[in-house]
């Protein structure tokens, strides 16, 4: 086991996935930096630091470099995909899926499912997503609900350096499209990680702590978020079930559920809009497949019916906190 | 060089004020108080006036990422655009937006924007909005080398051509898109302007950091277009002195390329030396628009200091006009 931040997992298991398999290419704004420069190649190796180092060892047919061209960017990776490549694409900024979004919805999405089972698409595209950062409406989204709802996409979202490894090798060994979300508020998240091949499957949640009392449930950014809520409930006594997805689709629904028939009482925290997000998702699972369990209503903690604003307060106060969630808890906790 | 005197005076006033006001805030940045991604101007003053002192608040621009220069020079307060990049209540956006999202209406000015290369076909659906109301008034996108690559572009060009829209395409090349540079990722062998051409509207090219050759060029520009002859493009060749956003290595960059285009391509050093060579002003003038402009930037930053922020209650209104 080595110690590195999740940056460190995910280039590191580039690099090794890209050893191992010739067919994986990397592609994207600056992820090799410095092309047409005076300055030289590998100027920057991705703006979030995560893609350097590879073209220096794999060469520019493996390593590119495109122009601003979103829709082109995840087009041409559906397109290699198809032709039996396995193309690491990387948006800057998940936002930037408003650019490409054809390319993802009706190409990538359903070429598995409208060509009979023919053809396989195996293409990754990471996004880095999130607040945090005062970035403002376009620069700070966590698009994930909008792609999880896409029947054909595989919706990934690691929150630990082993995840991220785990999850990444996984995804470039499978055979679909995978949505590989990156907060970027977490690349700096230290762990362990297993040392050579690791595989982390896809629809198995973590249970980040088990406490029998109250069920957590969440992913990305904010199992953060929940466990200082679940520290502060246990200096109460209250144990914390928290579960932090991994993956919204697949969904492991029998983790939630399983947690929620012991406990009667969960709240869903997601860093999105509340309305048709992964929170909303989950509560309606819940009502429908754990209603006799349940002891009281669901309760979602997530972002505002608004873009994301600029200023720190703002920012702030859209965003889920851990006192929100603490509060939610002591709420459900309280109903009779 | 037919501009009279308050004409120039004023140029160099606008110019300035950008300068001071990017330079401002690359050092107000580093105290840690303005929050969020601030990608400066500074280098490209000529190309914002020198195409916006054409307009009247008619006329609407669309700006980008990089648009404290756009705001400027289409004449939105200054006062307030600090305080929008501070994050603050009385911000021209009410903090809500900052300094990727900067937006004032009521001069003309229509929104800058993150997403690069959004700006080109709402500069067309806003120069049909000027051509059905006929009164000869256009509408400009500004765009950089990089935003020239997405596809909106290329399509917002050819819908201007098809619809014969009074749209202006100005692509402001300071030769990169972040950390890519324009010989890499525009594939044309010759240049943004051809790629226009191309599309089937008239395209010139300018020195975007000379005002007066950027003016010049745009009084021919503008006189095609507003006499009813259908779309154009500009492409300034122009410069960025600081980094991509605040905070940007500048790997990217050839050993003295900093020094050398603020030796030889500062629009304001050579605004100065063109004026002064032709006797039309004095660099007294000058040295006291300097002054002036300084006291503004100075108000301006320590009123943003001391504004009061937003109230979150206020977080989700404003999503709507009504709902
Ligand atoms: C759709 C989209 N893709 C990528 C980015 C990230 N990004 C912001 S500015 C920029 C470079 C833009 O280059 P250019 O158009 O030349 O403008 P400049 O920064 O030089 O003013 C990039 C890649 C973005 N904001 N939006
Ligand atoms: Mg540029």
């Amino acid at each position: 086991m080595a110690v590195m931040n999740i940056r460190e997992a995910i280039n590191r298991t580039l690099y090794e996935e890209m050893e191992r398999d010739p067919s994986i290419i990397v592609l994207g704004e600056d992820v090799v930096g410095g092309a047409g420069t005076a300055g030289g190649q590998e100027a920057i190796g991705g703006i979030w630091g995560t893609t350097g180092g590879l073209f220096a060892k794999f060469g520019g047919d493996r390593v590119i470099d495109t122009p601003i061209s979103e829709s082109a960017i995840v087009g041409a990776a559906a397109g290699a995909a198809l032709a039996g490549l396995r193309p690491v694409a990387e948006l800057m900024f998940a936002d930037f899926i408003g650019v490409s979004l054809d390319q993802l919805w009706n190409q990538m999405a359903k070429f598995r499912y409208m060509f009979g089972g023919k053809t396989k698409c195996p293409a990754v595209v990471r996004l880095i997503y999130g607040a945090g950062m005062n970035a403002a409406a376009q620069h700070s989204q966590s698009v994930y609900a909008l792609l999880t709802a896409m029947p054909g996409l595989k919706v990934v979202l690691p929150t630990t350096p082993a995840d991220a490894k785990g999850m990444l090798s996984e995804a470039l060994h499978g055979d679909d499209p995978v949505m590989f979300f990156e907060h970027k508020a977490l690349y700096g998240v230290k762990g362990e990680v297993p040392d050579g091949p690791f595989r982390q499957r896809f629809g198995e949640a973590r249970m980040v702590r088990e406490g029998g009392d109250v069920t957590m449930v969440t992913c990305g950014r904010m199992v953060g978020f929940c466990e200082k809520a679940a520290d502060k409930l246990a200096a109460d006594g209250i144990g914390t079930d928290l579960i932090d997805l991994r993956t919204t689709s697949p969904l492991d629904e029998e983790a939630i559920l399983d947690s929620v028939e012991q406990t009667g009482r969960i709240v869903i925290v997601d860093e999105s809009p509340p309305r048709c997000s992964v929170a909303a998702d989950i509560a309606a699972i819940v009502a429908e497949k754990a209603f006799t369990s349940l002891k009281a209503p669901p309760r979602m903690i997530t972002g505002q019916h608004s873009p994301i604003p600029f200023a720190r307060e703002l920012e702030r106060a859209w965003l889920p906190s851990p006192q929100k969630i603490e509060d939610a808890a002591r709420h459900v906790l309280a109903f009779r | 060089m037919q501009l009279g005197r308050d004409a120039l005076l004023g140029a160099y006033r606008r110019m300035a004020t950008i300068r001071q006001f990017e330079e401002r805030l690359h050092d107000e940045i580093k105290t840690g108080e303005i929050a969020g991604f601030t990608h400066l101007y500074c280098g490209q003053e000529a190309a914002a006036v020198g195409v916006c002192d054409h307009l009247s608040t008619e006329d609407l621009i669309v700006s980008t990422h990089r648009g404290h220069g756009h705001c400027i020079a289409k004449g939105c307060d200054v006062k307030g655009m600090m305080k929008e990049i501070y994050g603050r209540r009385d911000g021209l956006c009410k903090g809500r937006g900052g300094s990727m999202h900067i937006a004032d209406l009521s001069v003309g000015m229509l929104g800058a924007n993150g997403i690069v290369g959004a700006g080109a076909p709402q500069a067309v659906g806003a120069a049909l909005a000027t051509k059905l109301r006929g009164q000869g008034h256009v509408a400009i996108a500004f765009s950089g080398d990089g935003a020239c690559n997405q596809g909106t572009t290329f399509e917002a060009m050819n819908l201007a051509v098809v619809t014969k829209a009074p749209a202006i395409f100005v692509f402001e090349n300071n030769h990169y898109s972040e950390h890519t540079g324009v010989q890499y990722a525009v594939g044309t062998d010759r240049d943004i302007a051809s790629r226009a051409e191309a599309f089937g509207m008239k395209a010139w090219r300018a020195n975007g950091c000379d005002y007066f050759d950027t003016y010049e060029t745009m009084r021919d520009l503008l006189e095609h277009v507003r006499g009813g002859g259908g779309p154009a493009a500009i492409e300034l060749d122009t410069e960025r002195f600081y980094g991509h956003f605040e905070g940007d290595p500048q790997r990217y960059r050839g050993e003295g390329e900093l020094d050398r285009i603020r030796a030889e391509r500062d629009a304001l050093k050579i605004f100065r030396a063109r004026v002064g060579d032709a006797g039309l002003l004095d660099m007294a003038e000058l040295d006291a628009i300097d002054a002036e402009v300084k006291t503004l930037i100075d108000e301006a930053t320590s009123e943003a200091r001391a504004a009061p922020p937003p109230d979150p209650a206020h977080v989700a209104e404003d999503v709507y006009v009504d709902y």
